[in-house]
């Protein structure tokens, strides 16, 4: 790309990302993440409608549990309304955290259909720093608006299990903040095919595919049978709703919980190291057309 | 036309049509891990589960085949060009659901054909004259009814713009509803699907006739009969809902 954009005059350029201040990409980032959160927070109709479906999908999900653990008690570990919270848990996590994609992938395909993608390569802004703001605002915008109301019908209608201590609900953020970064790290990657496939459409579909089977939100990975179940557990899928639902369920505690940390930390850095390196072949690869 | 411009992006084509099928048999794989773990659940057996699975799937398959696009009238309506629509000699209707059509929208009812052969084989049934009507009555009374359920629902978007995703519960998550036997749910729920959205007369009362299962809410036998009266009446209520968002609709003003 170096030599294929045109130009413009130096005095129209924005700032360089080193010559701005100490401390102002970090406000740049939160701004950016600010943003995204109160982008997301005008679509009220559409959130609350999209609350509703997680509800009912909790509804149906729960029963069919509850059916399974009826007739297998104490399967996998979990009780009856450990298995029931599960549902309601991972409910909550489905849009949070984007197991089917989505968030910034939208706008990110959009941009690669109009040639815009172009124009923010050439921003002085890091192009994955920019979009993984702008998924953190919009992560934190779903939790609150599409998880608390379905963890709430569920905890109303069914035999829940909430955390007992109270900084289980902390830690339960954090992780379901590196949940999101280890979501965001696998997205940004579909996102870049688009660089080569034009089109990350279909990349993203068969993503979906894998993301619902191994990040649990199907069924718990410890109900996976054989390899498969020695498998899953290992995957940066399981960092997405499985980790974070057993944190919820105090299932991971003291050193288990830093296991369950660092694992998600560990596919967070790995997926973060990979997005930057196929970014940087990416842009050497692009070629604008036009003046 | 739609097709057409699909298709120039062959490798992406592909990949979606390979992993839709694959995502709508997630739902039957998750049946499946269950019931290595149980023989049956709320007193049913995995071919049972697969007939459930396969008539639902398929008459939500065929449906959204013929009207899905429907879902699309709340950006139409957005964008102002619903408009352009209204102004041609064709129903709009009809060609908000012709607009749109897909072949990748075939995987799903292609994999639930494939499950509901393997039910019927697997299953073992008193084949009686009845029976063997209601398996094809019930296909096309389901993907009526579901029919009536998309366009039902997408009517609201006239009054209600982001209401797409409220059609969602009831089409995705009504099917996903009549993949489990009756008796795991609630009766309140079961009931909920007789009496109010008829999603019961889908799969789960002509389901108790053909597999001879205790009906949880002991219903008169003759509602197992009755899905032709539950899809006509749904889509008189559908059509009266669409007409009637038709004369609210005011225009963008673009």
């Amino acid at each position: 790309m170096r030599n294929a954009v045109p130009v413009a005059p130096r005095a129209t350029h924005p700032p360089d990302p080193d010559d701005t201040p100490a401390g102002g990409a970090p406000r740049l980032y939160l701004a950016v993440a600010r943003g995204a959160f109160r982008r997301f927070s005008t679509y009220r109709a559409a959130t609350l409608a999209g609350a509703f479906t997680n509800t009912v999908f909790g509804f149906i999900l729960a029963y069919t549990f509850l059916a399974l653990w009826q007739a297998r008690p104490g399967l996998g570990g979990y009780d009856q309304s450990a298995a029931v919270t599960y549902i309601w848990v991972s409910q909550a996590l489905l849009v949070t955290v984007a197991v089917w994609g989505g968030g910034f992938q939208d706008d990110v395909q959009e941009r690669f259909r109009s040639g815009d993608i172009a124009i923010d390569l050439y921003r002085p802004v890091d192009f994955q720093g920019w979009w993984m703001a702008t998924d953190l605002g919009r992560a934190g915008f779903h939790l609150l608006a599409r998880g608390a109301p379905p963890l709430l019908a569920g905890s109303l209608v069914f035999h829940t299990r909430m955390p007992e201590s109270p900084l289980t609900w902390a830690f339960f953020l954090v992780s379901v903040l590196l949940a999101v970064v280890v979501s965001f790290g696998l997205r940004f990657l579909v996102s870049l095919t688009g660089f080569w496939l034009h089109d990350s459409e279909g990349v993203r579909a068969v993503m979906l595919v894998v993301a619902m089977f191994f990040s649990g939100m199907l069924l718990p990975l410890a109900l996976f049978p054989g390899l498969l179940g020695d498998l899953a557990p290992v995957l940066p899928w399981a960092a997405l709703v499985q980790v974070p639902t057993d944190v919820f369920l105090e299932r991971s505690t003291g050193t288990g919980l830093l296991g369950a940390f660092g694992f998600q930390l560990a596919w967070a850095v790995l997926l973060l190291a990979a997005g930057r390196l196929v970014q940087l072949l990416a842009t050497r690869k692009v070629v604008v057309q036009g003046g | 036309m739609w097709t057409r411009a699909i298709m120039s992006y062959r490798a992406s084509f592909v990949l979606m049509l390979g992993a839709n099928v694959v995502v709508t048999f997630l739902d039957f794989a998750v049946v499946i891990l269950m019931f290595r773990h149980t023989d049956t659940l709320g007193g049913w057996t995995l071919p049972e589960l697969g007939f459930l699975y396969g008539t639902s799937t398929l008459a939500l398959g065929m449906a959204n085949l013929f009207v899905g696009s429907i879902d699309a009238l709340g950006e139409r309506i957005r964008a102002g060009t619903l408009d352009t629509m209204l102004v041609r000699p064709a129903p709009a209707l009809a060609q908000l659901c012709a607009e749109r059509f897909s072949l990748r929208r075939l995987g799903r009812p292609v994999q639930a054909v494939a499950v509901l052969a393997w039910a019927l084989a697997a299953l073992d049934v008193h084949w009686t004259w009845d029976r063997v009507l209601l398996v094809p009555v019930l296909l096309v009374c389901g993907t009526l009814i579901f029919a009536a359920v998309f366009i039902g629902f997408a009517s609201l978007q006239f009054w209600w713009g982001e209401a797409k995703e409220l059609q969602n519960s009831f089409t995705y998550g009504g099917a996903t509803l009549l993949h489990y036997p009756p008796t795991v749910f609630a009766k309140e729920l079961v009931a909920g699907v007789v009496f109010g959205v008829p999603l019961a007369f889908v799969n789960w009362l002509p389901a108790l006739r053909i597999l001879d299962k205790p009906d949880p809410l002991g219903l008169p036998a003759a509602f197992q009969f009755a899905s032709p009266l539950a899809a006509a009446i749904g889509l008189a209520v559908a059509g009266l809902a669409w007409r009637a968002g038709l004369r609210a609709y005011r225009g963008a003003g673009s």
